[in-house]
């Protein structure tokens, strides 16, 4: 922020909500929400979005960074969960590593102390790491507003770089994801072509969730969903069933690569050209694939995988 | 209009009407006095103005000022006992982990912060863990010493 005035303009305002039912309120007066800031005031800067002159502070509700599991036997995660709580949670790194691998890249340690799944979900980059993972787990956005509560499945809350469906008086106070596919074995991963491994925007990102016939012969089930390849982050049908019914090897990998790639709709912008992005989806989704295969055989590989999945 | 607000730094409360627009940086650095904390880039990039808040690492000129009413924040101030510097500043002296010292104040927040959560961290992690920290001079090698240094030495003292 650049110097403040003595006497700010009137019109500025902030609250701090103890409750949802008090940032409800402050946002049917036209307040909007702040967690960590860390989109916010940053975006605000670069003339993304004015600041809001009313402002509500949910940083400090009870109960919304809590993480357990949902109704439906999967995870619910508190809005105000941290990237830095994500990649530490024990269900987290074990049931749906592939968001492990997102939160662990996203920023630096300081964006991830403070930024919260909530903020990074409400802001609807087509680059945000965490988005491909979320769909594959039939990520639920659970919203409160005036009305009631609302379900709403992330792919219909998404509905264009920066935009969402959700209206301004409603607050995310949640995310639900879903158990993973029953029968077998199941592994995860989140991949993204990066410059740089920290403070970075993925060029091209791909997870993967990939569930095993119990004997591990047999893909019994996929998720693929890529990442800064469209105005918002997707699935990709083609690449799904081009796994199911495979081996999980070599060739289901490449191809279910060269479905994403063929799904992508890519810009070119300063990271990289539309050419090389789509070139690119090809490889990423094909690493997040085999990564996601390898750990529902039971190897290991380290969070992030971005930082070791080369030549795969 | 302005907002009425505590801010305890370094353990001292400060009673303060702000602008709810104003930046935890701007606030330290004008109203409270303390201009250890740098600003750099002013963008979240760089780190020089690293502050803890409530033991959390926060680039606190992208951090508003009323979000850190009643927390605990801590500056590079607030390192020091007095004029004793602690073993991690004394460490970033002797291995030349400073040069012009601009991003030494959130360097040394930032390894606090890394060692507070993961007492003994690889260099791969140290390097990760400074990497919202941007230094321009030293190359980094003295700073990761530094820190892997204090690390080692709090490990055989435990």
């Amino acid at each position: 922020m650049s110097a403040t005035s003595a006497t700010p303009p009137a019109a500025r305002s902030y609250v701090e909500a103890h409750d949802v039912a008090g940032a409800l309120a402050a946002m049917s007066a036209g307040a909007r929400p702040i967690a960590g800031g860390t989109d916010l005031v940053v975006g605000a800067r670069h003339g993304k979005a004015p600041l809001p002159d009313a402002l509500v502070g949910i940083h400090r509700i009870p109960g919304l960074d809590e993480m357990g599991p949902a109704a439906g036997g999967g995870l619910r995660i508190g809005a105000l969960v941290t990237h830095a709580r994500l990649v530490a949670d024990p269900a987290v790194l074990s049931g749906y590593t592939g968001l492990a691998d997102a939160a662990a890249i996203v920023g630096s340690h300081a964006t991830r102390a403070n930024g919260t799944l909530g903020g990074n979900v409400m802001n609807s980059s087509p680059a945000m790491d965490t988005g491909a993972s979320l769909l594959c787990h039939d990520g639920m956005a659970v919203l409160v507003g005036p009305a009631g509560t609302r379900h709403v499945p992330l792919a219909e809350l998404w509905s264009g770089p920066g935009r969402t469906t959700a209206s301004d008086d409603e607050l995310l106070v949640a995310v639900e994801l879903a158990p993973p596919a029953a029968g077998g074995p199941t592994g995860s991963a989140y991949v993204r072509l990066q410059y740089r491994r920290q403070m970075e925007i993925a060029i091209v990102g791909a997870g993967a969730v990939v569930t095993l016939s119990p004997d591990g012969a047999r893909v019994t089930d996929a998720r693929v969903a890529i990442t800064a390849l469209a105005p918002v982050i997707h699935r990709v049908p083609d690449a799904e069933s081009a796994l199911v019914g495979s081996d999980g090897g070599a060739d289901a990998a490449r191809a279910a690569g060269d479905a994403a790639a063929a799904a992508a709709r890519p810009i070119s912008d300063v990271r990289g050209s539309a050419g090389y992005r789509r070139a690119m989806a090809a490889v990423i989704a094909r690493r997040a694939v085999l990564t996601a295969v390898r750990r529902a055989r039971g190897e290991p590989v380290a969070v992030p995988a971005s930082d070791t999945t080369f030549g795969s | 209009m302005a907002v009425d607000i505590t801010l305890t730094v370094n353990g001292v409360p400060y009673p303060l009407a702000v602008d709810p627009h104003a930046s935890l940086l701007h606030t330290v650095r004008t109203d409270v006095g303390l201009t250890g904390a740098k600003e750099g880039c002013d963008d979240s990039e760089c780190g020089a103005c690293m502050m803890l808040v409530d033991g959390r690492p926060v680039n606190s000129c992208s951090y508003l000022a009323v979000q850190a009413d009643g927390a605990q924040v801590t500056t590079v101030e607030g390192l020091a006992d007095g004029g004793t510097l602690n073993p991690l500043q004394e460490a970033f002296l002797v291995r030349g982990g400073v040069q012009c010292g601009f991003c030494t104040p959130g360097m040394l927040v930032s390894a606090t912060a890394l060692l507070e959560s993961n007492p003994a961290p690889t260099e791969d992690e140290i390097r990760i863990a400074v990497s919202g920290n941007l230094c321009r001079c030293t190359g980094y090698d003295g700073i990761v010493r530094a820190v892997a240094e204090v690390a080692a030495k709090r490990a055989t003292q435990a």
